[in-house]
């Protein structure tokens, strides 16, 4: 393990040299971490998640954690991340499908408690029958818990976006969890060029004194409403301690927005500003999206992409603004139920123009020809059809 | 921009992953782009294998499976014969303009698959590789080098020195492991052929053979893939 050395934030996520290298997407969470100056991660091992984990494994082997151990489930993992945390020190933990399901219970309560961990999710199926194909329904999980959701297209935005993660988290006016998605095995098991800073160099260690609310002191809020609950009040004093602490929680979400727009170039991508149909895509599927634009634009015509990297905090506005002449918004995604499509129909006043799809499924590929029919439609151009399927 | 979307299927044992590896990496040795998606299946000797590749001069967005390939590879006869293929026929999802590479040893298609790839304007090669890789490698193990040289040979999209500089970054390189299964076979071929040098020239020589075949029968890419 080289020697490293404590570098600025802004400096380590906007100015540090960076060097190229070929890595799957399960390396490049474990090269953030590495560089993040975490302290301690807790494991539970799930498919396609576990090669994440056995790599920062591997990091504290080395030296660059200070803990490291493999909890009992998913419920043991994800409240011990929140022990830690609020015991002062930077931790990381990931998981995937089942494993998310089985500790949302204690995920879901660590905004509440103003935990700032970070957390890797590496899609898979959840659903009944069993598979561990990277389908995505899962990240519809997370939308209502106050955890800041990012979503990574490819094994860059996996190391960028993990990388920022530890910074927004800490910041005092955010300070709540971030969760970096991205699809298992088309992300995670595939390699990619990914731009990264140098290793001898990471982030400042948490401060713990810097946040808004104090480290494990039993008298106030938040270790005050674990150990002395709300419920145990009169319903008055429970519905207002609830409404103030969550939108306090929810408002922390939205003042993230700034880091995004300052660590990773705003919450939205826009190719082709000025295109009449665009692809709308967050994730796996905006690679697919990126693609069809391009074959798109090879046939001459007038499309682009809104790739969408935040989930949580949602960028109503600029979906809005990027949306607001587009006569067609089409919305490729990996799961049946559409969450996306979801949100981008409630943030737009215009949402007749949203087509709701091509989805697949139970983790299969996202062929971009899919993606090309429904162009196809929007501009009202007839394909023969000669393939033999 | 020039995109080969390849779909290969053969059976456990030829080196399908393998072979998968190589293109790729020859496409980077030559600065180029390659994606690549193995698909195992069961793992053992006959059953289905298949292996998705990407290659282009441009860099590469999108990942999965090749549902519409414009290339496809068949490595041995029974993929089509037996139907030991995950993709039933084996040429579903195969776009207009496009190449299909099998290894036989005779003519294997149906007047029925005939007139579909015709339909699609495909360039439908038949060629007996494993005979080519027994006649000068000593191993039908080498079938996967024939067909890799096959593909070059007709699209150029690297030099003999690209595809050398990858075959030898497998074979004599130490951190390539496509599986568990493989590395084991490649002890076994070790011993078979003594040293890995030997190996290497032998898996060169079945390739620079295929080139000539190309060439001699004229296998010019005439069809731009769609």
């Amino acid at each position: 393990m080289p020697e490293q050395k404590v570098v600025d934030i802004d400096y380590l996520l906007l100015e540090a040299p960076r060097e190229r290298k070929f890595i799957t997407g399960a390396q490049a969470m474990a090269e953030a971490v590495k560089r993040a100056n975490v302290d301690m991660a807790i494991a539970y091992p799930i498919t396609p998640q576990s090669e994440v984990m056995h790599l920062v494994g591997d990091l504290y082997a080395q030296g660059y954690l200070k803990d490291y151990y493999r909890a009992e489930e998913e419920y043991g993992t994800m409240s011990a991340i929140a022990g830690a945390s609020r015991a002062g020190v930077r931790v990381f933990t990931a998981t995937s499908g089942p494993g998310l399901l089985r500790g949302i219970e204690a995920i879901a309560s660590w905004p509440g408690h103003r935990i700032p961990a970070v957390l890797g999710v590496l899609t898979r199926v959840v659903n009944a029958p069993l598979s561990i194909q990277p389908d995505n329904i899962e990240l519809a999980y997370l939308l209502h818990s106050g955890i800041i959701l990012l979503h990574a297209e490819n094994q860059q935005d996996v190391f960028d976006m993990t990388l920022a993660a530890f910074a927004i988290s800490e910041m005092v006016d955010v300070y709540i969890p971030v969760a970096v998605a991205t699809e298992g095995f088309f992300v995670t098991h595939a390699k990619g060029y990914v731009e990264m800073t140098p290793e001898d160099m990471k982030l400042p260690p948490r401060d713990p004194y810097k946040a808004p609310v104090p480290v494990t002191d039993c008298e106030v809020p938040p270790a005050r409403i674990q150990r002395d609950a709300p419920v145990q009040k009169s319903n008055f004093m429970s519905y207002l301690i609830h409404a103030v602490w969550q939108q306090e929680v929810w408002a922390s979400n939205m003042r993230a927005m700034k880091y995004i727009y300052k660590y990773l170039g705003g919450p939205i991508e826009v190719v082709n500003p000025d295109a009449d149909v665009f692809v709308v895509a967050s994730g796996c599927a905006a690679a697919q999206g990126r693609e069809a634009v391009r074959y798109a634009q090879q046939e001459g015509l007038n499309v682009g992409l809104v790739k969408i990297k935040s989930i949580r905090p949602f960028p109503v506005n600029e979906v809005r603004e990027a949306l607001k002449n587009a006569k067609a918004a089409i919305i490729p995604e990996h799961n049946i139920e559409g969450w996306l499509s979801k949100e981008v129909k409630a943030a737009i006043p215009n949402s007749g123009i949203v087509t709701d799809g091509p989805r697949v499924y139970g983790g299969m590929t996202l062929p971009v020809e899919l993606i090309m029919e429904e162009i196809y439609k929007a501009l009202g151009i007839k394909q023969e059809k000669k393939v033999v399927i | 921009m020039k995109r080969y979307n390849i779909r290969i299927a053969g059976v456990g044992g030829q080196g399908v992953v393998t072979s998968a590896h190589i293109l790729g990496n020859a496409m980077s040795a030559a600065g180029k782009y390659a994606t690549l998606v193995p698909f195992f299946g069961s793992e053992k000797r006959m059953a289905p294998v298949e292996a998705y590749v990407r290659a282009s001069d441009q860099p590469i967005y999108e990942v999965g499976e090749v549902v519409y390939p414009n290339v496809i590879m068949i490595y041995h006869p029974q993929v089509i014969t037996h139907g030991k293929s995950y993709t039933m026929p084996f040429y579903s999802g195969l776009k207009e303009n496009g190449i299909v590479i099998i290894n036989t040893e005779v003519d294997i298609l149906s007047d029925e698959d005939k007139k579909v790839l015709e339909d699609l304007n495909t360039q439908v090669i038949m060629y007996n590789a494993t005979g080519l890789a027994l006649e000068i490698a000593g191993t039908e193990l080498a079938t996967n080098m024939a067909m890799l040289g096959f593909f070059f040979g007709i699209t150029k999209l690297v030099s003999f020195e690209h595809i050398e500089q990858a075959v030898r970054e497998r074979f004599l390189g130490n951190t390539f492991v496509a599986s568990g299964g493989t590395a084991s076979l490649d002890s076994a071929i070790e011993k078979k052929f003594k040293r890995k040098v030997e190996l290497l020239e032998k898996n060169m020589q079945v390739i620079k053979k295929a080139f000539e075949i190309v060439e001699k029968e004229g296998w010019t890419e005439e069809k731009q893939p769609a």
